[in-house]
């Protein structure tokens, strides 16, 4: 296992760039301060005094949620600005909405965006640390960093040799592109399953298998992880109907029996019920969902604490 | 200014006349002359090229010039001082203009601004369809006679294939080039860059060779079988060239007419890793696509199955291309900087000769539009180009003369810099 290297990174636009070493130190940081989420006063003062803007351009309201807590758990002053509510960002560029976000005296920036690459776009415009809570199809590096926190919990620490699937619409998917780069960092025996219009063969470059058979996907793994399948105008040519995709790859009873007995079911939410998942395992005893939404907390505080302090080396050496 | 002009003690490369050799290039009025009398001589303004190559302007068949309706990004103007500074002289200016090129009134327009502020030789082309929809013929024969070049519906490919082939058919009966940009839009929807690795990483929506293989092939076919003059601009897919390759022989068999290709200088410099930073410099289409594709191309003009290069100039202001990445608008600029990039990775990266790139942006392209341009041969038109090989240069905002300056070499040095340029005899580049 690696061991955790110092944090040295103003923004987090991504997992791809990041050593083995800095997602110890995450995972470390983040397990401290979930030790602290069950006490009576879960509030630190680690970013008192500092105000962080929730950027969202594209609804979601679970990450969003999120990380307003975990900011506000660290005492952070928490602004959200919805791209399709706010008069601020209306007609205005991304450039323009970051300048006014920066020059009302923003300590942070948390991102999420429809268009890939614009987390590390807004990273280039401004002064602030920016975080990046899901750029289009690009990444969503606190969700693959959650994702890995809770197979650590489960299936120990060190996560070498570890088979790990990811199944269902992958292409799509920037959950599935920071999980890729996170898990294969960490030494994960990763597959990438579901329909071949969905997980096209050219993933086999980034260091994982491709397969579009559920039963050597699924078996002896020690965790399978779920993505939510839509047919919406995006996916709609790629496969023929929900009810086709749920018979050809849906979780259910028997196929998850291919996997190991005590492997874990993973989904970053929210679940289509009885799609890609059968409900009776989304409430079962191997299901680690609410688990997930609970981790999800404690690296966003882990994450924007190492960003925060960045800014504070920063205004020490000045 | 003295009406005889000699340009002195240069590398006169002329690849049309097959002639390289260090000797003075004589100019009387707007003409190439193979001598000047001994008091013409006299009366001669002498300029010392020593050192210097001296080839015939360059000729781009595929420039947009945005006027009329997008001056913001480029005029008539802006456009041919940008492309006399990359040693141009003639350009010919893509008719996906605001309004489009469609109708015989838009041409004389565009006609008459050229003559008013156009300092090289600018020849349009008119759209194929109305309003370049697609779906109804364009007056063809109207647009001829006012003097277009050839047709094409300029960065949009008519995706009905039976309005395609009524409109290279009708075409046909003027004589005219059709030119295309192959794309399948069905392919392409919502698409950024080319599919593959790199569009994977960056979660970007990918465009595969296919979306321009199949308009490549369909187009290949349609001019087989209906004698038309097809160009097809900006190829970027190897295996469209293998497809470019098979019916370049058959129409040969046939005795029919040329199917010919261009290729841009970015797709010949640059690959989809260039991506990798979200540069909207570089969002392009056809997309810039794998290092074997590229390679490809590099082998295509050597074996010619691509008969030239092309800038495809599409400039754009500052604030359209500084966007998100899905945001931003298709194209880079070219003109400024299209000799010395395909000197550095042709010439310099030792795939070609001097020769051969000169020819390839010279008579080659001229020979499609059928105009006697591109050559130094007596008697042509006095346009021509004076480079310094030795020299480098580095390219700066502030030394654009385009309007935009949406280029991804901005801030590199490049090899190989134009210093004069000569149309009709007259200085219309003088590097100071
Ligand atoms: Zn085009
Ligand atoms: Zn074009």
């Amino acid at each position: 296992m690696t061991k955790p290297t110092p944090w040295k990174r103003k923004h987090l636009t991504g997992i791809e760039h990041l050593e083995p070493g800095e997602l110890e130190t995450i995972f470390e940081t983040a397990e401290s301060f979930k030790a602290t989420l069950t006490r009576s006063n879960k509030k630190l003062p680690s970013l008192r005094g500092s105000t962080i803007v929730n950027l969202f351009m594209e609804p979601s309201t679970r990450t969003r949620i999120a990380f307003e807590i975990a900011a506000t758990r660290l005492s952070a002053d928490v602004i959200t600005v919805s791209g399709n509510a706010s008069s601020l960002v209306k007609g205005e560029s991304l450039r323009d909405t970051a300048m006014n976000i920066q020059a009302l005296n923003a300590d942070m920036i948390i991102i999420r965006h429809s268009a890939a690459g614009s987390a590390k776009y807004l990273s280039e415009i401004i002064d602030i640390p920016v975080v990046n809570a899901g750029d289009g199809a690009h990444e969503h590096p606190t969700q693959a960093l959650l994702d890995a926190f809770t197979m650590r919990e489960h299936l120990g620490k060190d996560l070498r040799g570890k088979k790990v699937t990811i199944l269902g619409d992958i292409l799509f998917s920037r959950v599935a592109r920071s999980n890729i780069w996170a898990l294969t960092k960490l030494g994960v025996d990763l597959t990438l399953a579901g329909p071949s219009t969905l997980v096209p063969k050219e993933f086999e470059k980034f260091g994982v298998k491709v397969s579009h058979k559920l039963k050597p996907a699924l078996a002896d793994a020690d965790a399978v992880m779920l993505l939510r399948i839509q047919h919406e105008r995006q996916t709609s040519t790629h496969f023929p109907s929900l009810g086709e995709y749920t018979s050809m790859f849906g979780l259910n009873q028997l196929r998850a029996g291919y996997l190991k007995p005590d492997a874990i079911i993973m989904h970053p939410g929210p679940i289509n019920r009885g799609v890609e998942l059968d409900s009776k395992l989304a409430d079962s005893g191997r299901s680690v969902i609410l688990e997930q939404v609970t981790n999800g907390i404690a690296i966003r505080m882990a994450v924007l604490y190492l960003c925060g302090s960045y800014k504070d080396q920063k205004k020490g050496k000045a | 200014m003295s009406e005889y002009l000699c340009i002195k003690g240069g590398r006169i490369i002329d690849p049309a006349n097959d002639r390289d050799e260090v000797a003075d290039l004589y100019v009387k009025g707007d003409k190439i002359v193979g001598a000047l009398s001994e008091s013409e001589l006299k009366e001669a303004s002498i300029v010392d090229a020593t050192g210097k190559i001296v080839c015939p302007g360059f000729v781009d068949l595929h420039t947009h010039l945005r006027e009329p309706g997008d001056t913001s990004k480029e005029t008539i103007g802006s456009g041919t001082m940008a492309a006399a500074a990359g040693g141009f002289t003639t350009v010919v200016c893509m008719p996906n203009t605001k309004p489009p090129a469609d109708n015989a009134g838009t041409i004389q327009l565009i006609l008459d601004a050229i003559e008013r502020t156009a300092v090289i030789n600018v020849l349009p082309t008119g759209c194929l369809t109305a309003e370049r929809e697609g779906e109804k013929l364009a007056p063809i024969g109207s647009l001829e006679k006012a003097g277009v070049v050839a047709v094409t519906d300029g960065g949009h490919c008519i995706q009905n294939t039976e309005i395609m082939r009524r409109a290279v058919e009708y075409a046909t009966m003027f004589d005219l080039p059709i030119f295309d940009h192959c794309e399948d839009a069905s392919l392409t929807d919502g698409c950024v860059m080319h599919e593959g690795e790199w569009s994977l990483k960056l979660g970007l929506r990918g465009m595969p060779r296919a979306a321009e293989d199949i308009m490549v092939a369909r187009n290949a076919i349609l001019a087989e079988q209906t004698g038309a003059r097809m160009h097809l601009q900006h190829i970027a897919s190897a295996s469209a060239l293998d497809v470019i390759r098979w019916s370049q022989k058959r129409i040969e068999e046939k005795q029919g007419a040329r199917l010919t290709a261009e290729v841009t200088p970015h797709h010949l410099a640059f690959t989809h890793e260039h991506l990798a930073g979200y540069d909207t410099h570089f969002k392009v289409v056809p997309p810039l696509r794998t290092e074997d594709d590229r390679q490809a191309l590099i082998n295509g003009l050597l074996d010619g199955t691509i008969e030239c290069i092309a800038t495809a100039h599409a400039p754009h202001t500052e604030i359209q291309k500084d966007h998100e990445f899905d945001y931003a608008p298709f194209g880079m600029n070219g003109l400024e900087t299209a000799f010395s990039v395909c000197y550095d990775v042709l010439v310099k990266a030792g795939h070609a000769s001097l020769n051969q790139l000169i020819g390839w942006m010279t008579y080659k392209p001229a020979a499609i539009i059928n105009r006697p341009k591109g050559t130094l041969s007596e008697g042509s038109s006095a346009d021509f180009t004076l480079i310094d090989l030795e020299a480098t240069w580095e390219v700066t905002e502030e030394g654009f003369r385009s309007l935009s300056h949406n280029s991804p070499w901005l801030g590199q040095t490049l090899p190989a810099q134009v210093t004069r340029t000569y149309y009709r005899g007259e200085l219309v580049y003088s590097l100071s």
